[in-house]
């Protein structure tokens, strides 16, 4: 038997011990296998389908049998409205097309591979923890232009076009450098929430101004109830959203704008500075430091328990915590409360947005079919069908007509009519992440009271401009 | 049966050394590659050189999670294998010696299967479990406890000079029960008659432990060493679930991987991930020739 080794001796416990070692050692850098997704980037081999015969139900001159893939997040809003409203709706409009759905709570797990070898579904809900960066996405030229889409005829008016249908805001809120490229479905309203139970109990009233703000905390604080809090552990970003608020708010919109276009010196405008001061101060005197190392559920969870009186959020949160809230919680919101009365903005300015971004993959086989896809979402059927379902309403004026909200959403949608023009947005976290990421860290370290404000705007300003000085990095302006 | 050997050889490792290749190989070479690029994730890389190499050497970030590399690589070995050893120890010769026989303590048998049982769990289950311990509230573990008392609560992930020990501690009790099993069969191979011998001429427990076990068990202590020391350059999955903000607060607790895994999949910047990741190869391959250099001497044969 020549197989067998010379000197079996030779392989004693000690040199087997060794070799394992060895190969413990080559197999453990497993990040390694980050090389392992293609890096073709293969563009072309993608064919796609002829477009149809435009006519006045077919504008966008989809191909009436060419099938369409359609990938939907399945988080806060389910997957039911796109499988029993959305879908129904383009089968509707082309019978002999297929719909293809796919759900998934990891959106760029499922699809980056299928990015990368060129097979894109046609519409994807692009939302989560796991979305793609937008940025990369256009940049890379992935996203389809919707400008076909914006002006088509709606669906239930063919004399209006469909970006007459929208809330003002929603088209500019899905566009890099001027170019629409996202649909944000959902109209998303940002402020202060509370139990309108708990206050009325209390005697409590919203705060306007500052002053109200401060013997408002205080009072709570004297009932043995933490008076404000956010989650440290995942959603620091809740609270960086209410500091630039508050900061447009002080030294108006323009503010904001600077950051976007990363500005020199944009995080160090004075009104950033006043209004991460007066921050602190909350932080320091009237949360609980434990908060820091909560998820947004728990947090959110002992509001609904009347621990924590306020929170700060955007108005999914009513929907998100359902399950959890007390019969008569009655979520209701308040705006950010203004800081003086030099501030430039009035007390009812608040940060509203579309959220939810969709959007239509450029290099996959049906284009125009996932255009069209959008533009059913747009019809005002879409739109209710939307809203009945999942309880939230969309960036369709004419969909949530008539609609009875719950509280929560209702008092939103109340406190965006009376802020009328006042109305604001911003759009850094999603053009630069690493912004966003320091801006949550940063926001911690405030808020918790390891650094002061002027800290606060000095790192983040620093990350700014090291991104501005990245050429790796695609900039946006707005 | 010379006849035909190496076709015979060959035909059997092709397909294990084309798979390895394939999967373990051509993905490191692929990462050399991509390191080297601006890579977003999406379409062709353009080529860059050693630009993200030379962006490495002023990252924050970066220098921070070696830091607490060069932390692990210290502590995690050293205290798992300590308690580890302490525990097979008291488990297979710590007890009464009957009939000649070395002893494990009373329960050893009990001990070793509790010992055992980090092990079973899924790396991100006991994640998931210490969050629980460590809450900061009156639902934590610990806290809750020390709450009842009227004691001020422990923030234990979110102190920043507290939460990297925080993260170790988990470590460290994962890995003990394994080590607690490996040690013990180095001991069982460790004959009776020696323990005897020395008993005889009156070693206490203590010399028996520093002066017979520890020198037999030197090559699988070696072992044990380069295995924990390979663990202190991952710990990516306690850190991505347990720690605060990821790898927070302010990157207290971050390691390499937590930052390959944000460039690459939060900020997608593919290339520059790589470049962290070749650099963690250097690192791990650095670390694992030194141990084995260093720690080699003449073991004793028995």
């Amino acid at each position: 038997m020549s197989i067998t080794p010379e000197h079996p001796a030779a392989l004693d416990r000690r040199t087997v011990l060794r070799r394992a070692a060895a190969v413990g050692m080559l197999a453990t850098p497993a990040i390694g296998l980050l090389g392992a997704c293609a890096t073709s980037g293969s563009d072309g081999d993608n064919e796609q389908v002829a477009g149809g015969t435009k006519s006045e139900k077919n504008p966008l001159g989809v191909k009436e049998d060419a099938a369409i893939e359609v990938v939907i997040f399945n988080g806060g809003y389910g997957e039911k409205y796109a499988t029993d409203v959305h879908e129904p709706l383009y089968k509707k409009a082309f019978p002999k097309a297929e719909v293809k759905h796919q759900a998934t709570q990891a959106v760029s797990t499922v699809l980056q591979p299928r990015f990368a070898s060129g097979n894109p579904p046609e519409f994807v809900n692009n939302s989560g923890e796991k979305l793609m960066d937008f940025g990369a996405l256009v940049a890379d030229g992935q996203l389809q232009d919707l400008t076909e889409l914006w002006d088509a005829p709606s669906v239930d008016d063919p004399s209006k076009k469909v970006r007459d249908t929208v809330v003002p805001g929603t088209i500019e809120a899905g566009s890099f450098n001027g170019k629409p490229f996202v649909l944000y479905y959902v109209s998303t309203v940002f402020g202060i929430w509370y139990s309108g139970k708990l206050f009325k109990d209390n005697g409590w009233a919203p705060a306007k101004d500052w002053n109200e703000f401060m013997a408002l905390l205080t009072n709570i604080k004297a009932k043995g109830i933490t008076p404000y809090g956010y989650a440290g552990a995942n959603a620091a970003y809740y609270q960086w959203n209410v500091i630039l608020t508050h900061a447009a708010k002080i030294g108006g919109t323009d503010v904001l704008k600077n950051i976007d276009n990363l500005e020199d010196g944009a995080w160090k405008q004075d009104a950033v500075k006043q209004a991460a001061a007066a921050w602190a101060e909350v932080g320091a005197k009237f949360s609980d430091k434990s908060f820091e190392g909560l998820k947004h559920t728990d947090v959110q969870l002992r509001q609904n328990q009347y621990k924590v009186a306020m929170y700060p959020s955007g108005d999914w949160l009513e929907g998100e915590q359902k399950k959890d809230t007390p019969a008569g919680f009655d979520y209701q919101l308040m705006p950010v409360p203004s800081l003086s009365a030099s501030d430039k903005l009035p007390a009812t300015a608040l940060r509203a947005t579309a959220g939810e971004g969709y959007f239509v993959s450029a290099k996959s086989k049906n284009p125009k079919g996932g255009l069209e896809y959008m533009r059913q979402m747009l019809s005002k059927e879409g739109a209710k069908g939307f809203t009945e379902v999942v309880k939230a309403p969309t960036v369709v004026t004419a969909g949530s007509e008539g609609f009875a909200f719950p509280p929560g959403v209702a008092s939103s949608q109340a406190a965006l009519k009376a802020a009328g023009q006042d109305v604001f947005n911003l759009y850094f976290d999603g053009w630069y992440k690493e912004l966003d990421t320091e801006a949550r860290t940063a926001t911690n370290e405030l808020m918790f009271g390891r650094i002061n404000a002027d800290a606060f705007v000095e790192r983040i300003q620093k990350r700014a401009d090291a991104i501005k000085k990245d050429s790796s990095v695609t900039k946006f302006k707005r | 049966m010379r006849h035909g050997k190496y076709p015979f050889v060959i035909g059997f490792l092709f397909a294990p050394v084309a798979l390895y290749v394939t999967f373990v190989i051509w993905p490191y070479a692929q990462a050399f590659q991509i390191s080297m690029t601006n890579w977003r994730g999406l379409s062709a890389p353009q080529w860059v050189g050693f630009d993200n190499y030379r962006r490495l050497l002023d990252d924050g970030a970066f220098w921070k999670a070696v830091q607490h590399h060069g932390v692990l690589l210290l502590a995690l070995p050293l205290i798992t294998i300590a308690i580890a050893l302490f525990f097979a120890f008291l488990l297979n010769v710590g007890g009464k010696s009957s009939g000649g026989q070395r002893q494990g303590v009373w329960g050893a048998k009990f001990y070793r299967v509790v010992f055992f049982f980090p092990q079973v769990l899924a790396v991100a289950i006991i994640a998931v479990l210490f969050q629980m311990v460590y809450r900061p509230n009156e639902s934590g573990l610990i806290n809750g406890v020390l709450m009842k008392f009227g004691i001020e609560p422990v923030l234990f992930l979110i102190k920043p000079n507290l939460a990297l020990w925080s993260i170790i501690a988990v470590l460290v009790w994962q890995a003990v029960g394994f080590y607690v099993v490996l040690f013990s069969a180095g001991m069982a191979s460790i004959p009776g008659e020696i323990y005897e011998a020395a008993e005889m001429d009156g070693a206490t427990k203590v010399t028996l432990f520093f002066r017979v076990t520890l020198p037999l068990l030197w090559d699988t202590l070696q072992v044990a060493w380069v295995y924990l020391g390979i663990a202190a350059f991952d710990a990516f999955a306690i850190v991505a679930v347990l720690s605060v903000d990821g790898g927070g607060p302010d990157g207290a607790t971050t390691v390499l991987a937590m930052e390959i895994y944000r460039n690459a999949f939060v900020y997608s910047k593919y290339g520059y991930a790589s470049a962290m990741g070749v650099a963690l190869f250097f690192l791990t391959l650095t670390f694992a020739a030194l141990t084995l250099r260093l720690t080699k001497r003449e073991s004793v044969e028995y």
